[in-house]
């Protein structure tokens, strides 16, 4: 074994830091799917008839559908009757402030380096923290509702603002959408909500902490963003889930709607539990994630770098319904071990003079398999229509798989359509002239690959980009072959 | 030991595979001195420096090498460089999205750790960037740019021997520098490389041609040939190679 692969084999084998679980007691739902179930979450919820007919009618759409084969992943079939689908910690009390919340909960978060009392934050980040299936503390609510801005959990934004959920849920990512958004919409439980008012530039950014918990549970969850005329938001999610030796899974459905003029930035740093170093174990993430540039000059923008679960499936995509629009996917994919990964985007092209950009990084280490999956269509009436696509491997060692599956499809002949794609592999070469420069291996594939990154990493927030290059690094340190 | 003795080779042997490309070099190196080493292709001139700096593709199977009194092969390539070797690369590599600047803050900010000195503050090294750039004439455009990406042959060699101003390293091994470079670009790495000679620092030019020690003078010429420094004498015997040619050694060993 050359000692390129001895540090492979040291360092790939660190544990994933964020696998403890905390002692919650939690209000569980019996294990198992059924109409009763789904009334039983609806009930806990306290939510109004409309709802619980919504979710009843998801759930008999979703019996009638089958679980997509097409992903380039592989997993042992799952058994939908064996999953908690809800879970929430127990709590007396609905909190009306921090002070009356658990301080066991508050703890979790600070593990996590995620602090839910206002005054201890340096940065300006609104958090809304989920844990298992309810949110459990929003911040800076008072503050952001000065200028209109609602930033709350889902569940509240039901009692709170039914006619916004009403107009907007299911409005981006209908609920037939595909199996697991179907199997969203009948089991959700709680998720973030958020409406910029007119004109309305958010002045922190917006975040929403994802963490699972308790064991065999699902998480579903469901965040609605609507972007009104000529508003900004800056938007980020982080996650992270215990080690445990069985798969869980995550499948959740996020939507934005962004009218005339307005502007969602969204941006993701996924580190669910990947399973161990043999593949036992880790978060099956199936999610279902959407924007929808309903007015023109609107523009929406992802970026994600996705680290963690034991496999992704995962697609961020724009429907460019207004004139003018502009649709963004920036994405860096990082699989190690075992990990699976089928992830990339669509880039939808309705409006005349519409534009898209997608930058895709893709990095594989050990025995992992990292597949970009993309879709650039450009409809009839769509004259003018933009995209760039540039999608990019790199492998390490020599038992990883890097794919790319782009789909082009073009009704207008106006379009400019440019895809490029490149496969390249850290080298011996330049990780030896980082050591010969005194650079240790590590800090050597760190460096590499922070600049193969970079252009993705300079999309996100600060405080976000420095913890998704040290995630980077963990993930990947010494990974060479 | 001379405390001068800035690197000491004793009968060094290495092989890739099972081929045997050093069959005992033996080499002294004073602080304060240019060394040339010189030879056919094939010979080994860039297999001793890849063992010098600690390439893992080659197998020390004989001999030992001392530097400034530690035993260089137990080192790690990177603790090597740490304790002061410096590689100028033949053919230095790109890594994109890593600027020269970025690199060389990372490259030091290690060394200095390993020597117990504190990281750089961005001030100080914004400084010493600056009196380095002035120093090996280049300019900052290039060192803002991917290390290497898109480079042009004179420019990798130029931010190689940037890099060596930045790391002020006690011996440099220059590992055919001058290959792929015109006149020009020539005279300014060399120019680099003079600037930085001084009485505690030794550098090891490994060359080809002749050319390039007319502007970097070496004390001392080797030349090596299958593996073994078959002949050593001063600056005339790297003229003296030039107009007789390589053939001259080889008859000249054949006959020995």
């Amino acid at each position: 074994m050359s000692k390129s692969n001895q540090v492979l084999e040291e360092i790939t084998s660190k544990e994933y830091e964020h696998g403890w679980t905390v002692n919650l007691e939690t209000d569980e739902a019996p294990k198992g799917l059924n109409e009763d179930i789904v009334r039983f979450i609806s009930a806990k919820k306290n939510e109004p008839e409309w709802l619980l007919e919504w979710r009843l009618k998801a759930f008999r759409q979703w019996q009638k559908m089958v679980e997509p084969k097409w992903p380039n992943v592989t997993y042992p079939a799952i058994n939908y009757q064996d999953i908690i689908y809800y879970s929430a910690p127990k709590q007396k009390v609905k909190p009306n402030s921090l002070s009356e919340v658990d301080p066991e909960l508050i703890k979790t978060f600070e593990k996590l380096g995620i602090s839910l009392t206002e005054q201890k934050r340096l940065t300006g980040v609104a958090v809304d923290a989920v844990i298992d299936s309810i949110s459990v503390a929003t911040t800076f609510k008072e503050k952001l509702s000065e200028l209109g801005v609602i930033f709350c959990s889902f569940s509240e934004a039901v009692k709170e603002h039914p006619e916004l959920i009403k107009k907007y849920l299911g409005s981006v990512v209908p609920m037939n959408d595909n199996y697991f958004a179907a199997l969203n919409s009948a089991v959700f439980s709680d998720g973030s909500f958020c409406y910029i008012p007119k004109g309305v530039r958010c002045p922190m950014e917006l975040s929403t902490y994802f963490r699972i918990n308790a064991a065999n549970t699902g998480q579903f969850e469901r965040t609605l963003i609507v972007a009104d005329e000529g508003s900004y938001v800056s938007y980020l999610e982080g996650c992270t889930a215990p080690m445990r030796d069985e798969n869980q899974l995550h499948a959740a459905v996020v939507e934005l709607y962004t009218m005339k003029g307005a502007e969602i930035k969204y941006s993701t740093v996924q580190n669910w539990y990947p399973g161990d170093k043999n593949g036992k174990g880790g978060i099956y993430n199936f999610v279902t994630k959407r924007g929808l540039c309903a007015g023109d000059h609107s523009k929406i923008s992802w970026t994600q770098v996705e680290t963690g679960s034991a496999i992704t499936w995962k697609y961020p995509s724009c429907v460019l319904k207004g004139d003018y629009s502009v649709g963004e996917f920036y994405s860096v994919a990082v699989t190690n071990n075992y990990q699976q990964a089928d992830t990339g985007t669509k880039m939808i092209h309705i409006g005349k003079n519409t534009r898209s950009r997608i930058v895709s990084k893709g990095i594989s280490a050990g025995k992992s398999q990292n597949s970009y999956r993309g879709q650039v269509h450009v409809m009839k009436r769509a004259t003018n229509a933009r995209n760039h696509s540039q999608c990019d491997s790199l492998l390490m060692g020599d038992q990883c798989g890097a794919h790319t599956f782009p789909y082009i499809d073009v009704e207008n002949n106006s379009a400019r359509i440019e895809h490029e794609a490149t496969t390249s592999k850290i080298g011996e070469d330049q990780i030896f002239y980082c050591l010969q420069r005194g650079i240790d291996e590590e800090s050597a594939v760190a460096l590499i690959v922070n600049g193969y990154a970079k252009e993705v990493l300079n999309q996100l927030p600060m405080e976000f980009a420095v913890e998704a290059q040290k995630l980077l690094a963990l993930t990947l340190e010494g990974s060479v072959g | 030991m001379n405390y001068r003795t800035m690197l000491s080779i004793k009968n060094l042997q290495a092989k890739i595979g099972e081929k045997q490309i050093l069959n005992g070099i033996d080499l002294k190196v004073n602080a304060g001195e240019v060394h040339a080493i010189m030879g056919p292709n094939g010979s080994g001139k860039s297999t001793l420096a890849s063992v010098l700096s600690g390439r893992e593709e080659y197998e020390v199977s004989g001999g030992e090498v001392d530097f400034l009194g530690k035993d260089l092969l137990e080192l790690s390539p990177e603790d090597r460089a740490r304790e002061g070797i410096f590689m100028a690369f033949q053919y230095p590599v790109e890594i994109p999205g890593v600027s020269t600047i970025n690199f060389m803050k990372t490259a030091l900010n290690q060394i200095r750790e390993y020597r117990g000195q504190q990281a750089l503050d961005a001030v100080s090294f914004l400084q010493l960037m600056k009196e380095k750039m002035k120093l090996v004439e280049i300019d900052q455009s290039l060192l803002n740019r991917s290390l290497n990406e898109g480079f042009s042959g004179g420019e990798k060699k130029r931010n190689e021997i940037f890099q060596m101003a930045m790391l002020e390293p006690k011996l440099a091994i220059l590992d055919e520098t001058d290959s792929g470079l015109d006149i020009d670009a020539l005279r300014i790495v060399a120019n680099g490389v003079n600037k930085l000679r001084n009485k505690n620092n030794a550098t090891i030019v490994v060359t080809h041609y002749q050319r390039l020690l007319d502007y970097i003078v070496p004390d001392y010429v080797h030349v090596l040939y299958k593996g073994k420094i078959v002949k050593s004498g001063t600056k005339e015997l790297a003229l003296e190679l030039e107009a007789k040619g390589y053939d001259w050694i080889k008859s000249e060993v054949t006959v020995a």
